[in-house]
């Protein structure tokens, strides 16, 4: 009786799986996305407007299409290495949802291969390509070549809770002319408010990326340098302004306990940062815009009482100095992307670009732009819905700077994180923090490919 | 009585070989070969791999994934650099941390797990059957849920272990900021002692009641007892069980899913060290280079406890 059982139920799983391979040309894709939980609004857009508008459109050419989302839960960090574990071995979803700076490592590895070769010269056919600019095609590029498409660009400045700062007297809005502002402001409010930590500016390996984006990259930048010479092509690894930052870092954390330095080692500690800016134990936070988009969002979880529009505000990050900033600006910004590339072990590599080219026509955009105003790669789809939005592109945009497109980024960026934390954790001086940092750097790229500076 | 015993079971194994001489040598090799080939297959061929990468500088991202080179012993200088590989998240830093580890769990498993068979030693009740119920469930339950359960144990500002020690005016501590190490050794002794307990209740309910009531009757104390006869009938299972959870406890890596490895390293035992620079960071030629040596350092412990094996029948004998 038994076996019979397990034969009928063989059978229609066998069943089951040829119908759908047989009848239907599939497309997977997968992004860092949950339903309800972390970037939910992607699984709306896929799911009710990008899915049905697609079979739709497929089924007026008489195709009959198998589209598939993964919801992938874990951080950033573990997605990168699920794809680098799934593209070694040819395997993995059609579509991927990659952050820019991931793309030159993956390249050379082999591992990806540009628009047109895996789904053929038509890709330049595609309409989209008039209304991006030129500067932005290569969001998710390397060597000139193009591997994806990028969703847009983003700014990162620091969010501060109005409400409070009124209770503390401090007036709003509150323009920081310079570090010294910030560190005067978080003594008062640590003052007014006893047991709070003010201040955070992210430091620490537990992070990952987010410590280099919104913490060490824009108090470095604030010093006027950047992690790369650009003009010499090596990597700055002693500098005085590397010193700067991170004594800025030994003040907020170790000298006068402005900030919280247990979210900057325990895992989850950028989650536990979101929960203490919204009770109010976090007062200023320097993030990135998607913190503004998703993370605080009306209805969100980390949405502060009072509502976002009433008492989140943001300012731009200061320089260390006015004019100190990175290119002689009196504050700075650095910029990432991201996007989705092609798997170029597709089996269906034609539907594949047909679907992310969708994806990024006009309409689908503006369906995202409705969920999630953001700030878009392609020109004509406008940040309408949101004036603050706008107003951080505009005023931010036009200082911003970009990371350093190379293979060997992600790796120095996580020896930066690593300084970070050995200073605010007492493990070691700046001084000793940045010789360890030089060492490790010329580990990775050698003496030839770095710049010291007394 | 003992000896008659192991003398009869030594007898039983000597027959046996006589049997097992029945078989041509080919015949043997035929009935062993499918279990040769696996281990060869999934063990051998794999361990000479990982050595031959840990020559090289192969890496899973970056163009050294597609043409890795020859690099000769840079990758062993490097986790013995003596400048730097006792900081915070180098291979020495991290033996150390496992070394740590290791003897506070083994002790803390060991020592439990005597006291728990000892208290019930000879007692049954529905006490002792919670007990035992209890502590197994501990070793068996799935691994993500019960690290999960701790995160929340541990958590400085609703924990459990917060909320009872604030009971007797105690805390509040942050346990995996301030203490991580100590976190997880508590994690990983509540977590393996049902074995030493399972090991030692077997092992004193192997000693015959006699000899136990004669040391009373001859007004010998609890722990006259325990020292004199308890103790040295079961010290051969006690050893095995020493030498086992010591290689088992080597090699742990559940610890990472209540801390991954930090706060700054703190916790990044060899496991999730050798986890962090091969899947992490990606470097397949160093990551090999630390299994490699870990792979050494199991095989002198693992050679200890077949020494200890072997030791034992010879005393026996």
């Amino acid at each position: 009786m038994y076996r019979r059982w397990m034969a009928v139920a063989l059978a229609l799983v066998l069943t089951l799986a040829m119908a759908g391979s047989v009848f239907a040309q599939s497309v997977t894709i997968i992004a860092r996305a949950v339903e309800g939980g972390v970037n939910s609004h992607i699984v709306t857009w896929i799911h009710e407007s990008v899915f049905p508008a697609f079979q739709e459109k497929m089924r007026q050419q008489g195709r009959e299409v198998e589209l598939r989302f993964i919801q992938f839960g874990g951080s950033d960090e573990a997605l990168k290495q699920q794809y680098a574990l799934d593209l070694s071995v040819g395997a993995g979803a059609d579509i991927m949802a990659f952050d820019g700076f991931w793309v030159p490592e993956f390249v050379e590895a082999g591992y990806l291969k540009p628009l047109d070769e895996v789904a053929g010269p038509g890709v330049w056919n595609w309409e989209g390509w008039a209304h991006i600019p030129e500067g932005l095609r290569g969001l998710l590029g390397f060597d000139g070549k193009v591997f994806g498409l990028g969703l847009g660009t983003d700014v990162r400045k620091l969010y501060y809770r109005a409400d409070l700062f009124e209770q503390a007297g401090i007036p709003v809005p509150w323009e920081p002319k310079s570090w010294e502002d910030v560190l005067e402001t978080a003594r008062i409010l640590k003052q007014r408010f006893p047991g709070s930590t003010p201040l955070q500016i992210n430091a620490g390996t537990s992070m990952g990326e987010a410590t280099t984006m919104q913490g060490y990259f824009m108090v470095l930048l604030g010093t006027g340098i950047h992690m790369y010479d650009f003009e010499q092509g090596k990597w700055i690894v002693e500098h005085p302004g590397i010193l700067d930052a991170l004594n800025l870092y030994k003040r907020i954390y170790v000298d006068e306990g402005l900030g919280d330095r247990r979210m900057q080692l325990l895992a989850q500690g950028r989650e536990q940062s979101f929960a203490a800016f919204r009770d109010g134990r976090i007062m200023i936070l320097a993030e990135g815009d998607w913190f503004w988009r998703s993370v605080v969002a009306p209805g969100s979880e980390w949405e502060p009482a009072g509502g976002r529009n009433a008492v989140v505000r943001w300012a731009p990050f200061p320089a260390k100095e006015p004019g100190a900033g990175y290119g002689g600006t009196d504050f700075v910004s650095i910029s990432g992307g991201t996007g989705y590339v092609l798997n170029p072990f597709s089996k269906n590599p034609d539907l594949a670009w047909e679907l992310l080219s969708f994806m990024f026509s006009t309409e689908m955009m503006l369906k995202l732009q409705e969920l999630q105003p953001g700030i878009r790669i392609r020109d004509d789809v406008p940040v309408i819905t949101d004036p603050v939005m706008s107003a951080m592109a505009e005023k931010l945009l036009p200082v911003s700077t970009v990371r350093p497109q190379l293979p060997a980024y992600p790796r120095i960026s996580v020896e930066a994180q690593l300084m970070t934390e050995r200073v605010i954790t007492g493990e070691m001086t700046p001084e000793e923090a940045m010789k360890a940092y030089a060492e490790a750097v010329v580990e990775l790229v050698g003496e030839e490919n770095v710049i010291r500076v007394k | 009585m003992a000896g008659v015993q192991l003398l009869w079971r030594w007898e039983g194994f000597a027959v046996r070989r006589d049997q097992v001489a029945l078989l041509s040598g080919r015949m043997g090799l035929t009935f062993l070969s499918p279990a040769l080939l696996f281990i060869i297959l999934f063990l051998l061929f794999p361990f000479v791999w990982v050595v031959v990468i840990s020559f090289t500088d192969r890496t899973l991202l970056g163009a050294s994934a597609v043409s890795p080179e020859f690099v000769g012993l840079r990758n062993y200088l490097q986790l013995f650099n003596p400048e730097r590989w006792m900081r915070r998240g180098e291979f020495g830093y991290s033996l150390y941390l496992t070394l740590i580890f290791v003897a506070g769990s083994v002790a803390g498993q060991m020592g439990l797990g005597i006291i728990l068979s000892l208290l019930f030693y000879r007692r049954e009740g529905v006490l002792k059957e919670v007990m035992y119920t209890l502590v197994t469930l501990a070793w068996i339950l799935p691994e993500a849920a019960m690290a999960f359960t701790w995160s929340a144990f541990f958590d400085r500002d609703a924990g459990t272990l917060n909320a009872i020690l604030g009971w007797f005016g105690l805390g509040p501590y942050d346990w995996l900021l301030d203490y991580p190490l100590l976190s997880i050794i508590i994690f990983n002794i509540w977590r393996g002692t049902a074995f030493s307990m399972l090991l030692m209740t077997a092992a004193l309910g192997s000693i015959r009641p006699s000899y136990i009531e004669t040391a009373m009757v001859a007004g010998a104390s609890p722990w006259q007892r325990f020292r004199d006869i308890m103790f040295p009938l079961v010290r051969p299972q006690f050893l095995t069980g020493l030498v086992l959870i010591t290689l088992w406890t080597f090699n742990v890596f559940s610890p990472f899913l209540l801390t991954q490895g930090g706060p700054a390293f703190q916790t990044e035992i060899v496991a999730i060290h050798t986890y962090r620079v091969a899947f992490r960071f990606y470097e397949f030629g160093r990551g090999s280079a630390i299994a490699v040596v870990v792979m050494v350092i199991n095989l002198i412990l693992a050679s200890v406890y077949l020494l200890s094996q072997r030791r034992q029948g010879v005393r026996a004998r």
